[in-house]
C-alpha cells in the first residue's frame, strides 16, 4: 500500500540460469502439445471421456492451481483485515504467484474448453445463467485475475518511473540494429513513460485499498463456487465428500493452503535465490493455520457424522483410503505447526507446511476425480500428453516468476544481513 | 499472537462463511417442483422391443446433418459397409442394447436424453446453452453458444450428453426428440414413428403416464411394477416399463429430488439478491481502511505489530 515501497526490492542475477532452460524445453513441450490439441480435438491428447469429462486440468490446474494461487488472498487478509503490517514485505511475492496461477488457470480453461471461441457470452446479459456455479466461478476468476494484475501494477510503475531503458536498448540492439531508435527520441519517449508512471502510480495508492479489498471478496465468493460445482453431481460423487457443505469446506481450505503455501514459496524462494530465512514472520504466519484446519477438520468430521458416513470413512477401502490420507496429512501437519518449537525450525515449518498442502490438494482431487465415480465401465488415468501439458504449464509459471522477480522489486528487502543487499530503489 | 486477535480471527472466518453454513443447514424457502404433464415424451416398453434397432437408424437418418453425427465404424467391418456404434457417443443419440442374464432372463433397452422435468444440464449451463422449451419440455443445446465446457456431461445422473473428442470443432450431442427435423415436419420423433412394435410411444407426459400404468394393471405379471421416469430425479418426460430391474439395465436408482435443486438452494441461498457478496465487500472495506487510518495517525505499522506482540 501508500509508502511502502520501499518494503521490496528486485533480485540481482542473471535471467538465463541452467533451470531457465529446463523449465522453458519443458514449456516448449507443453506448448507443442497444446497446439496438437488444437489442431486434433481434445481425444487426441487426453484420456478424458463422456464418464470423466474433467481431468487434471480442471482437477489441478483450475481447483488445485487456484487454492495454491491463494497466498496473496490469504496475506491480504492477514495485512489489511487483520492489520498485521509487518507481513507487508512478503505480500508482492504472493500476489505476483497467485497472478500466475490464476492466469494459467484461465490458459488451461481455454486449453481445456470444447468451443473457446464461444467464450464472449460470459459477456453477454441474455446468456448468463446465474443458476450455474460455472458462472459465477467463470466471472469472479476473470475478474480477480484483473485485480491481481492492479494489484501488482505498482511494482511495474515504480520500475518504470526508474528506468534508462537500458534493457530495452539491449534487446532491440539484439534483434536488428536499426530498431534501436536515436539516442533523444528514445529519451523523448521514456521521459514520457516515466511522468505517466509517476503520475498514475500515487492515484492508485489512493484506491488501492478498495481494489485490494475487492481482491479478498472476489475469491472468498469463487472459492466456496469451486465446491459448489460438485453439488449437482450428487449420484457420481462418492458420499464422503458430496455434502451440502462443500463450499465453506472449500472455503476454509483455500486459506490454509493460501498460508502454507506462502510459507513453502518464501522458504523455497530464500533458500534458491541464497537469502536469509524469515523465520520469525514465517512462524507467526504459521502460528494461524492449526486454527483454521482446527475449524476445517471439524466441520468434515461433524458433517460425516451427521449424514451417518463415518463408518464408510473408516472401511479402509479405495475411497477411505484417500479419505484418510487427506484427513491425517491435514491433521498431522497442522498438530506439528502447533507446537511452537517447531514453528521455530525451518525444516519443521516446511514439512508440515508441505503437509498441509498436500492434504488440502489431495482433498480437491478427491473431490474432483478420484470420489467421482460415473458409474461401470468409466475410467480415468490421465494420458502422458495430458501429464505434459500440465507440467508445460506450470514450468511456464515457474518460469515467469523467476524472471520477473529479476525485474521487478518483488521480494522483501532485506535488512543488512543479506548477502545480497543492493542500494533502495530498482533500476533497470 | 494475542488471544483477541485470534478471536478477531474466527470473527473474521465467521463473517465471511455465514452465508455459506447457513446454506448448508437451512432448508429455506423454495417453492417445491411442479411437475408439468402437459409436455411431451417418450414411452419405452422394453418388453415389446425386439432389437431391430430401426430407431437407430431412422434417428442417425433424420438428425446426421444436423448434429453434425457420423457414422462409426466396427474394426472387423473392413469394408465399412454398417453403422455399429458400441455406445452413445458425439455421434450416437439414441442406443438398444441387450443384457441378458441368462438364455430366459434378457431384455433389450433404449438409451437416449430423458428430457427431465429439472434438467441438471439447463441448471448448470453457464452460458444457457442448454435450455428447457416452457411448452414442449424438450431439453434443446444450442451449439453456436456452447463453450464446451463439458459441466452437463458432470452433472447429468444419467450421463447422456456426450461430447465429440475427437473432433477439431467439437459439440456436445444428445436427444432433443427431433425439435428441428422429425417432430416439427411429422409431428413425431423419428426412432417412435420408425418402430414396427410398438415399443416407443409419442405423445404428452400424461398420457403415457396413462398409458404407462394401464399396462401395468392388465399384465402386472409381466413387468416390473414400476414407471421408470415418473419420479425419478424429480421426474422425466422419457418413460419406462420393463420386465427386469431397472439398475440392471444400466437406469441409475435416483431419489425422487432433482440433483438441480438440491445444488440451486444452496447457491440462492448464498446469492439471494447478491446481498452477502455486498455485505461482505462493505464490511471488508470498512475494517481495511479503519486499520490503515490507525496506521497512518501513529506508529510506524511494524513498531505497532511488535508492541503488541510484546504484550
Amino acid at each position: 500500500m501508500a509508502g511502502h515501497h520501499d518494503e521490496f526490492q528486485r533480485l540481482e542475477g542473471k535471467i538465463f540460469t541452467k533451470s531457465f532452460f529446463v523449465l522453458l524445453i519443458l514449456t516448449l513441450i507443453g506448448f507443442y502439445l497444446i497446439a496438437v490439441r488444437y489442431i486434433k480435438g481434445i481425444g487426441a491428447v487426453s484420456n478424458m471421456s463422456d464418464g470423466y469429462p474433467w481431468g487434471i486440468w480442471i482437477t489441478y490446474d483450475v481447483a488445485t492451481g487456484t487454492a495454491i494461487a491463494c497466498g496473496g488472498y490469504a496475506m491480504a487478509i492477514l495485512i489489511y483485515i487483520r492489520n498485521r503490517m509487518h507481513y507487508h514485505p512478503m505480500i508482492r511475492s504472493a500476489i505476483l504467484t497467485s497472478m500466475f496461477g490464476y492466469g494459467l488457470a484461465g490458459f488451461s480453461v481455454m486449453v481445456d474448453l470444447g468451443r473457446p471461441w464461444n467464450a464472449y457470452n460470459f459477456f453477454i446479459p441474455s446468456k448468463w445463467q446465474a443458476n450455474s456455479a460455472m458462472f459465477e466461478v467463470a466471472l469472479c476468476v476473470m475478474a480477480y485475475s484483473t485485480v491481481l494484475i492492479i494489484e501488482f501494477l505498482p511494482a511495474i510503475l515504480i520500475t518504470l518511473e526508474n528506468t534508462r531503458g537500458v534493457q530495452l536498448q539491449k534487446v532491440l540492439l539484439w534483434l536488428s540494429p536499426r530498431l534501436v531508435p536515436e539516442e533523444n527520441r528514445l529519451q523523448a519517449g521514456l521521459e514520457r513513460v516515466r511522468a505517466a508512471a509517476a503520475w498514475l502510480r500515487p492515484r492508485l495508492d489512493k484506491v488501492l485499498i478498495f481494489i485490494i479489498v475487492l481482491g479478498i471478496t472476489l475469491p472468498t465468493m469463487h472459492q466456496s463456487s469451486l465446491g459448489s460445482l460438485l453439488l449437482i453431481a450428487s449420484t457420481k460423487l462418492n458420499p464422503l465428500w458430496h455434502t451440502g457443505f462443500l463450499p465453506l469446506l472449500f472455503l476454509i481450505n483455500c486459506v490454509y493452503i493460501g498460508y502454507s503455501i506462502a510459507i513453502l514459496e518464501s522458504i523455497i524462494a530464500s533458500y534458491n535465490f541464497r537469502r536469509p530465512f524469515e523465520t520469525k514472520e514465517l512462524a507467526g504466519l504459521a502460528g494461524l493455520i492449526p486454527w483454521l484446519t482446527a475449524i476445517w477438520l471439524t466441520v468434515v468430521i461433524g458433517d460425516l457424522t451427521w449424514r451417518g458416513q463415518i463408518g464408510a470413512a473408516l472401511r479402509f477401502d479405495f475411497y477411505s483410503g484417500f479419505f484418510l490420507l487427506e484427513f491425517f496429512l491435514v491433521a498431522v501437519g497442522s498438530c506439528m505447526l502447533y507446537s511452537r518449537k517447531l514453528r521455530n525450525s525451518v525444516r519443521w515449518l516446511f514439512v508440515s507446511a508441505a503437509m498441509i498442502v498436500l492434504g488440502g490438494a489431495l482433498y480437491r482431487f478427491n473431490v474432483y476425480l478420484i470420489g467421482f465415480n460415473p458409474g461401470r465401465g468409466w475410467h480415468y488415468f490421465p494420458s502422458l500428453s495430458e501429464f505434459l501439458i500440465t507440467a508445460g504449464i506450470i514450468s511456464f509459471e515457474i518460469l515467469g516468476y523467476q524472471v520477473l522477480v529479476k525485474i521487478f522489486p518483488v521480494l522483501p528487502r532485506m535488512t543488512g544481513h543479506g548477502k545480497y543487499s543492493m542500494p533502495a530503489g530498482a533500476d533497470v | 499472537m494475542k488471544k483477541q486477535s485470534r478471536r478477531d480471527f474466527l470473527k473474521l472466518v465467521g463473517l465471511a462463511s455465514a452465508g455459506i453454513v447457513g446454506a448448508g443447514t437451512a432448508a429455506g424457502a423454495h417453492e417445491p417442483l411442479r411437475v408439468n404433464d402437459e409436455e411431451f415424451g417418450m414411452l419405452y416398453d422394453a418388453t415389446k422391443c425386439v432389437g431391430c434397432k430401426a430407431c437407430m437408424a431412422a434417428c442417425k437418418r433424420v438428425n446426421g446433418d444436423y448434429g453434425s453425427l457420423s457414422y462409426e465404424h466396427a474394426k472387423f467391418d473392413k469394408d465399412d459397409l454398417w453403422d455399429t456404434p458400441q455406445d452413445l457417443s458425439g455421434s450416437t443419440r439414441t442406443l438398444i442394447k441387450l443384457f441378458k442374464e441368462s438364455e430366459r432372463r434378457w431384455s433389450y433397452i433404449k438409451y437416449s436424453c430423458m428430457h427431465c422435468q429439472k434438467p441438471s444440464c439447463v441448471s448448470v449451463c453457464p452460458v444457457s446453452a442448454m435450455t428447457k422449451d416452457k411448452t414442449t419440455g424438450i431439453v434443446d443445446y444450442n451449439k453456436n453458444t456452447c463453450i464446451g465446457c463439458r459441466y452437463c456431461q458432470v452433472a447429468c445422473a444419467f450421463t447422456i450428453p456426450k461430447f465429440q473428442w475427437e473432433k477439431t470443432i467439437p459439440q456436445i450431442v444428445k436427444c432433443d426428440l427431433c425439435k428441428n427435423t422429425n417432430l416439427r415436419q411429422k409431428g413425431i420423433s423419428a426412432c417412435a414413428e420408425t418402430c414396427p412394435t410398438g415399443a416407443i410411444t409419442f405423445g404428452k407426459r400424461k398420457d403415457l403416464l396413462a398409458d404407462a400404468r394401464q399396462r401395468l394393471q392388465e399384465n402386472p405379471d409381466k413387468y416390473i411394477y414400476h414407471i421408470y421416469g415418473e419420479h425419478e430425479a424429480g421426474g422425466t418426460n422419457h418413460l419406462y416399463l420393463a420386465a427386469l430391474p431397472f439398475n440392471k439395465l444400466g437406469l441409475p436408482e435416483l431419489k425422487a429430488e432433482a440433483p438441480a435443486e438440491f445444488s440451486e438452494k444452496i447457491q440462492h441461498t448464498i446469492y439471494k439478491g447478491f446481498i452477502a457478496p455486498v455485505a461482505l465487500y462493505s464490511t471488508l472495506c470498512f475494517i481495511a481502511v479503519k486499520n490503515l487510518k490507525k496506521q497512518e495517525n501513529g506508529h510506524t505499522p511494524h513498531d505497532s505489530e511488535h508492541q503488541k506482540e510484546d504484550r
